[in-house]
């Protein structure tokens, strides 16, 4: 008899099972030198509001399947120990999202309560992360610093522009963005021509129409001027102060980057609207990376009806797995450490330019692959 | 005499043939083009980004989604005139039109939302909360059932539309987009356009029978986007439009190959056919035209310009 009833109401149930899952995002805060102008604050929710739209997404598909999604988070303030706050959320879920530096979140992957687990890296772009330090618990949404000068490189490729000197600031960010874009130029064929530093320490918003043109007046001529100030500090003051009319790109100018409000095609406005509308701002690249974050375990817990980590990293990483996250086509991991493919978007403030992979930059996988560290040049053997 | 210049006045009448309506998203304009001469013959203003397109069924009336205006707009197509608008809930994208001739189901892409509007009293019957970014729409030919598909929830769900709810809500791929019943309402097809691939459902058990898949030669999987698509006489064949991989699919729907592939315009969206489905007209985003496509023998005729980011099209015939 109560066998009898059982069967009748699973038969009635819905044919999903009850699935509650919970999302931590995890916040390090970092020492951010401060710039020439406070033009553009860091908004303080950068990220976490990505997070809580993902949320808000994949509850209302949870909706019709019987699951459910909860977002915590917290933040581990300067000079406090990150390990803590990870294991307190590493005790509460195994699906964390993280904002952190590259050296913190390694150390969270390798804690011994984070294995099992899977760790969203929602911001740090650091290629060693997808190189030689990728971790097989930790996962990149957002395209690392090569997929975006790839990007780039691309498109001076296309332009044909190739006479390609650059200013550099003296932040190890911007260094690293150097590095990155010399290794995109030569891996298109291209080379980075004279290179100066900025190492002034005037205030440029007074002095820049004065200081820009004799600093830049020695380049000569060339094509582009390349810019690596990935803190946003002088390079908004070198556009149309050059010496010889010519356009600026980089961090600066001409941008290839994750996430931009110009992007609005390939129904992206309606991410855009929905992000506006929850967080009272725009959407920023780091807002882009958590979305995609909870998003694309959403899409693996509605296709898997799993909430297991093992289950639901393995769909991940499988061919069946796919996120539409507006950008043009479909997104899926690299298998060999755990990057998100996804196409990059080169703008200007006021549109989009191009969309990379460009047209005729081919890959025997899929063109996505153009971008970025490929198989054979990763260093990565935790996905073997 | 008198026959003689009745057949003058009959050569100038303007609107002597028929007609087929494009929405064009970002002109906030439609083209009206003329099926003889395949010229647009009208421009009419209408509101702001105009998407889904369709007439009543006895075509004295257009309605149209002005997204962008939060409204339905209701035209004379005669004159062009904007008659009234209709409650349509925030941002509609995407109607159908119940056999009823008054019901209007109606996605509301940025609330998560369907709403039923009622034609003749002006009103909002019911609205059923649906996933993400509802777009596609259908009803079955006898009305009971109609169909929203959601773009990130990337789900159909079935309305009920006796009682205005929810009684199934199907899984399909990524993006779907659009929705159309066929075989007498026996078989429902959903395009998913970022998984490109068009689901097709037994509708009496709602279950998944058959998953088509395209491939365009020399062009990259990703780029193949089924969007829109349309069913031929006898529903035969469906010609389906593949969004930036710039082609239409022809398949063949009883067993579902693929047997054509046929080169458009740039970003094909959704597609109209003529009175006796010999023409087909495939709105071209990109490229802001209109391709004529020869239905019996599968090739492009013509290209004609239309407005910028052409969306939608409705047949209108002239008699």
């Amino acid at each position: 008899m109560l066998r009898l009833a059982l069967a009748t109401m699973c038969l009635a149930a819905p044919a999903w099972a009850q699935i509650d899952v919970t999302v931590h995002y995890l916040t390090v805060e970092r020492e951010l030198p401060p710039t020439l102008s406070n033009l553009d604050p860091r908004p303080e929710r950068l990220g976490l509001d990505g997070a809580a739209v993902a949320i808000e997404d994949n509850a209302t598909t949870g909706r019709f399947l019987g699951q459910t999604y909860a977002l915590t988070d917290s933040t581990v303030p300067l000079g406090e120990d990150p390990a803590e706050a990870a294991r307190a959320a590493l005790g509460e879920t195994l699906f964390l999202v993280i904002d952190a530096p590259a050296e913190v979140l390694t150390a969270i992957a390798d804690l011994p309560e984070a294995q099992g687990a899977i760790l969203f890296n929602a911001t740090e772009g650091a290629n060693d992360l997808r190189d030689a330090e990728c971790r097989a618990n930790l996962l990149h949404t957002i395209p690392s610093t090569a997929m975006r000068t790839d990007a780039l490189a691309q498109f001076l490729v296309r332009k044909r522009w190739d006479d390609l000197p650059v200013i550099a600031g003296t932040h190890p960010d911007d260094l690293a963005y150097l590095a990155a874009l010399e290794r995109s130029l030569t891996k298109f064929g291209l080379e980075i021509g004279t290179r100066k530093d900025w190492v002034f320490d005037a205030d440029m918003r007074r002095n820049a129409a004065q200081e820009v043109p004799l600093f830049t007046q020695d380049l000569g001529d060339y094509d582009a001027l390349l810019v690596a100030d990935e803190l946003g500090d002088f390079g908004r003051y070198i556009l149309y102060n050059t010496w010889e009319p010519r356009p600026v790109a980089g961090s600066e100018g001409l941008t290839a980057v994750t996430w931009a409000r110009v992007v609005e095609q390939w129904g992206a406005v309606q991410l855009q609207n929905r992000f506006e509308e929850a967080a009272g701002r725009e959407m920023e690249p780091e807002d882009y990376g958590a979305w995609a974050a909870i998003r694309a375990l959403g899409e693996a817990v509605t296709r898997t009806s799993a909430a297991d980590p093992a289950a639901l990293r393995a769909f991940l990483l499988s061919d069946e797995f796919e996120l539409a996250g507006f950008k043009g086509r479909p997104m899926t991991f690299r298998a060999w450490n755990g990057q998100l493919r996804q196409p990059i978007p080169i703008v200007h403030p006021r549109a989009l330019v191009a969309n990379a992979p460009l047209e005729g930059f081919l890959h025997q996988r899929t063109e996505l692959d153009t971008l970025g560290l490929d198989e054979p040049e990763s260093a990565c053997t935790a996905f073997d | 005499m008198l026959r003689a210049s009745l057949l003058a006045l009959c050569a100038a009448m303007p609107a002597a043939a028929d007609e087929i309506w494009v929405s064009n998203e970002k002109d906030d304009t439609i083209s009206v083009i003329d099926i003889e001469t395949l010229e647009v013959v009208r421009t009419i203003e209408v509101g702001e980004r105009p998407r889904g397109i369709t007439f009543s069924k006895d075509h004295s009336v257009l309605y149209l989604c002005a997204s962008d205006s939060d409204s339905v707009q209701v035209i004379d197509p005669e004159t062009g005139e904007i008659l009234h608008d209709l409650p349509s809930g925030e941002d509609p994208e995407q109607f159908v039109l119940h056999p009823d001739d008054r019901h209007l189901y109606i996605a509301n892409e940025d609330d998560a939302i369907t709403t039923v509007v009622d034609t003749e009293t002006r009103t909002v019957v019911a609205q059923i909360d649906v996933g993400i970014e509802p777009e596609g729409m259908a009803v079955s030919p006898d009305g009971k059932i109609a169909i929203t598909t959601s773009e990130t929830t990337n789900m159909a769900h079935w309305i009920d539309t006796e009682t205005q709810e929810l009684f199934a809500n199907t899984l399909v791929d990524s993006r779907p987009r659009h929705a159309e019943f066929i075989k007498d309402g026996t078989e429902l097809w959903v395009s998913a356009e970022i998984g490109g691939t068009i689901s097709v459902f037994d509708v009496a058990t709602q279950q998944e029978t058959t998953k088509i898949d395209f491939e365009v030669q020399g062009v990259h999987p990703d780029r193949v986007q089924p969007v829109g698509f349309e069913f031929t006489n006898g529903d035969t064949h469906a010609f389906v439009a593949l969004g930036p991989s710039n082609h239409v699919a022809v398949v063949n729907a009883e067993t579902y190959e693929v047997e054509d592939y046929i080169l458009v315009g740039r970003r094909v969206w959704h597609m109209e056919f003529n009175r006796d489905r010999s023409l087909l007209f495939t709105t071209n985003g990109v490229s802001g035209d209109v391709t004529v496509i020869d239905v019996a023998a599968r090739e492009p005729v013509k290209t004609i310009k239309v407005g910028r980011f052409p969306w939608g099209a409705a047949f209108r015939p002239t008699e």
